[in-house]
């Protein structure tokens, strides 16, 4: 009864859509200029349709048809965003309309991939060369006790420290490319990692370690068998955090001095121009990006640790 | 085997020694980095030097490369102690316009965090369409938007602070929104069932029980949200034409070369990152007292 | 004596904690002979699961001495000479059922072919068979222990200690997992210490019953438990049964483990 309802209301809910195309047409170029009162009337309107619809998506389960509200959701608000820039006539250099993005967008096309090309490198490498530290700094520390007590009040202590004011230094040892962003995104990714896989390292029960005692197992053996499977989620918990860590530092690094590309580099540029939309575009362009790499680790997660309780309801 | 608690000297002691190794190694990387201008020098002035005179050298330089600490200590001191309150040449004027910002961010964020994590536990339309989305908003790069937003709420006649508070609250809103939501979930539903026997409306419990069951988690995310919202604050600053604040001064040094000045701008901004999060801890603990935990 | 499987002489063992050293096991004096099955059995905080753990080398006495198989704890356990069983499975949920019985084989450096047959020789013991592939949160809390228990036979031990292992289950299964341990048993001869604190498990696994009493943790009366090889649950009913199990509890109540 539920997905027969949701399915109908997701059927009102694009004849709706359709009607609202064909009577824009009609009226020639959408809302735009009409007086605000009736741009409220419109918004009003589509928000209690909208809440109707996505009160009766709400309730689907499964993979797919649970992505229907959200998407939904994501895709309503991208319309209203619009109807809202266009109707009350926005100006371009406060809020842009979701289409002139799409315009800049296609229009810089060029530039933007080049400049995501060179911030990518940045991420990437700023995030292998990050998380790999840490992780094997996390390992020494596990091994040699002083070493953890010692270095673990430190790592918490560099976490409530703006770690990207780091950039300008790092810019005057690198230079203005990559390497300097990736030693930004290098070093803001590090202490997660460490502090996470110490922790997974230290989940492990007493009574598991008791069990590996009894089979003679050594400080290799128990570590191989037992406690790195049983850190496995929250290294992944860093992982998935580092992703976004490594995507703003580097982003926010170009802020301090780069060669003429670069997303962070674009954006500032833009910014200086008044160029709103463009700038809107490379935040797209580096959104869906991160999102990408987000998504990719989460998938990762799912196979190697398909065993944890969080994937059991 | 049993393990007993560390000792108060097991505790400290190891954190020292990391420290001083730490510093040791500054040290010595700052004569590495630094040698090749000093040794520049010496040979252009032509006097004899040696191990002695390179060391004082690399470790006294007005640009270098990498700053000894003593001076990077001088020069905040001297920014703090030595100068005006008011011009913006003390690093506690800039230390200043950071923190309204954060602070002011941070408050605003915590609002926002916990009003929509009330709505997604209350509301199923919210949870499923609104939630992916706040959870996805994390791999939007948010900072890198920064200076368009002070640069276009500045146009519009906002102060900077206000543009830096909503920068601080954007970031600040989604730690505090998921940990709540997580929290304000926590009760068992054994605890559920209990009120349903009482006949409770939903917002008594609300705030008999939800929110009580949410505080720790609470300030779990409000230690990262203040950190977070300070970076917010520092990367606001950073578009040109700003003049104060830690970012300025952080950008400002890297224009003019600057090393050491940037080094105590960071320090600054360290020392300001480390006591916030301590005093959400503090309050922390004193909630905690007054909810009756254990001591 | 050195073909006893355990030999306490003047055991004691006294844990410093942060408000007042406490005597958990005061001069143990105890011998169990190979092929016995022995349960200690007493109230919290009386020793027995202490007692077990040193014999595993998990905790150091303080005075006393204390040998298994003839040599220290140490040498024993790294002689893998038992299998220990804890209350709660603790199986790997990231290894199949078969997997997690090779385990400890793995760690002993045997080859695959080796460790697989082994495994599947104690999965057949504890009636598992087939069950090779799943996953443990796929299978009952009885069933997990079952796993467990096969995994502790892996290194085929001539010496199981087991902790409470059915205290977490309900009492049918319980009662069950009873009756296939006694089979065991008596199939492979192992010397079995078992922990527990029910009355009527200890008499009806038991030939020795060993009552401990707390502050300071010592013991208070070994009972022995002739009851017929062979038997079934309805023993309980018998009238040997309710003797034994009156003597136990009068130990108890002498060692005052009725009171506050």
């Amino acid at each position: 009864m539920n997905r027969r309802n949701a399915m109908t209301a997701l059927a009102v809910l694009v004849l709706a859509v359709i009607a609202d195309a064909l009577l824009s047409r009609v009226q020639g170029d959408g809302p735009k200029g009409a007086e605000a009162a009736a741009v409220w009337w419109l918004l009003a309107g589509w928000v209690l349709l909208l809440w109707f619809v996505l009160g009766r998506l709400a309730q689907l389960r499964g993979r797919v048809l649970g992505l229907l509200a959200p998407a939904l959701f994501g895709l309503a608000m991208l319309y209203l965003w619009e109807i809202a820039v266009v109707g009350w006539d926005v100006p371009r250099v406060l809020l842009p309309a979701p289409h002139a993005v799409g315009e800049a967008l296609a229009a810089r096309w060029g530039a933007l991939r080049a400049d995501f090309r060179q911030t990518a490198v940045s991420v990437v490498a700023g995030y292998c060369a990050g998380c790999g530290a840490g992780f094997g700094v996390a390992l020494l520390a596990d091994r040699y006790r002083l070493l953890q007590r010692g270095l673990l009040p430190l790592a918490g202590l560099a976490g409530a420290v703006p770690i990207v004011g780091i950039a300008p230094i790092m810019v005057m040892w690198f230079g203005f490319d990559w390497q300097s962003k990736a030693a930004v995104a290098a070093i803001v990714t590090f202490f997660p990692m460490l502090v996470n896989t110490l922790a997974g390292l230290a989940s492990v029960d007493a009574m598991h370690r008791d069990l590996m005692r009894t089979y003679g197992a050594g400080h290799l053996a128990t570590l191989l068998k037992l406690r790195l499977p049983s850190a496995l989620p929250f290294v992944f918990n860093a992982l998935k955090i580092n992703s976004t860590l490594a995507l703003i530092s580097a982003i926010v690094a170009e802020f301090f001095g780069s060669p003429i590309y670069g997303l962070g580099f674009r954006i500032s540029a833009e910014v200086a121009r008044m160029n709103v939309d463009v700038v809107w575009a490379a935040i797209a362009l580096a959104a869906l990006a991160g999102s990408v790499f987000y998504g990719l680790i989460a998938l990762v997660e799912r196979a190697m640790t398909f065993w944890h309780a969080s994937y059991r309801s | 085997m049993r393990t007993e608690k560390p000792s108060w000297a097991q505790s400290v002691g190891p954190v020292a020694l990391v420290a001083a190794v730490l510093i040791v190694v500054w040290y010595a990387a700052a004569v590495w980095l630094n040698a090749p201008q000093v040794i520049e020098r010496f040979d252009g002035i032509g006097n004899p030097w040696g191990a002695r005179e390179l060391v004082d050298a690399t470790w006294s330089m007005e640009r270098p490369v990498l700053p000894a600490p003593h001076q990077i200590v001088a020069d905040w001191w001297a920014s703090v102690f030595g100068a005006d309150l008011d011009s913006p040449r003390s690093l506690v004027y800039h230390a200043g316009v950071t923190l309204s910002s954060t602070i002011l961010g941070f408050a605003l964020g915590l609002a926002l965090g916990v009003l929509i994590a009330i709505g997604v536990v209350h509301s199923r339309v919210l949870d499923r369409g609104l939630l992916p989305w706040i959870i996805a908003s994390q791999t939007i790069p948010i900072l890198a938007i920064a200076p368009m937003v002070v640069v276009v709420l500045g146009s519009l006649g906002y102060p900077p602070l206000v543009s830096k508070a909503v920068i601080s609250m954007y970031l600040c809103f989604f730690p505090v929104a998921v940990g709540m939501v997580k929290g304000l979930r926590s009760p068992e539903v054994l605890q559920l069932d209990l009120m349903r026997t009482w006949s409770a409306t939903p917002a008594q419990r609300l705030v008999k029980l939800r929110l009580p069951a949410a505080v720790p988690f609470l300030f779990a995310s409000a230690r990262i949200a203040i950190a977070t919202s300070l970076i917010g604050a520092i990367v606001g600053e950073l578009p040109t034409g700003a003049q104060a604040g830690l970012g300025a001064r952080l950008l400002s040094g890297s224009y003019f070369g600057q090393t050491i000045q940037i080094w105590s701008a960071l320090l600054m901004a360290s020392l300001l990152g480390v006591l916030l999060v301590a005093a959400v801890g503090a309050v922390e603990r004193l909630v905690a007292r007054w909810m009756g935990a254990a001591a | 004596m050195s073909d006893a499987a355990v030999q306490a002489k003047d055991l004691s063992l006294v844990f410093q904690t942060a408000d007042a050293p406490v005597t958990a096991l005061s001069a143990i004096d105890l011998t169990i002979a190979r092929g016995e099955f022995v349960s200690f059995i007493g109230p919290s905080g009386c020793g027995k699961t202490t007692l077990m753990r040193a014999i595993a080398d998990l905790e150091r006495p303080t005075s006393g001495s204390l040998t298994v198989n003839g040599v220290s704890p140490e040498q024993a356990r790294l002689d893998r000479a038992y299998g220990y069983v804890f209350q709660a499975a603790a199986l790997y949920p990231w290894r199949n059922v078969l997997r997690n019985v090779m385990l400890p084989l793995e760690i002993m450096g045997l080859r695959e072919r080796e460790r697989r047959t082994r495994a599947a020789k104690q999965l057949e013991l504890v009636g598992l068979t087939g069950f090779e592939r799943k996953f443990p949160w796929q299978l009952s809390g009885g069933m997990q222990q079952r796993v467990s228990i096969a995994r502790a036979l892996a290194f085929e031990p001539k010496l199981l200690l087991m902790d409470e292992p059915f205290g977490a289950l309900d009492e049918i299964t319980r009662d069950h997992l009873n009756e296939q341990l006694l089979r065991l048993w008596e199939r492979t001869g192992k010397t079995v210490v078992f922990v527990t604190h029910s009355i009527s498990e200890a008499v009806f696994l038991s030939n020795r019953i060993v009552v401990m009493s707390p502050r300071p943790g010592r013991i208070i009366e070994i009972i022995n438990c002739d009851l017929p090889t062979g038997r079934g649950l309805d023993v309980r009913e018998s009238v040997a049964f309710a003797e034994i199990a009156h003597r136990v509890r009068a130990a108890l109540r002498s060692g005052h483990s009725y009171e506050d």
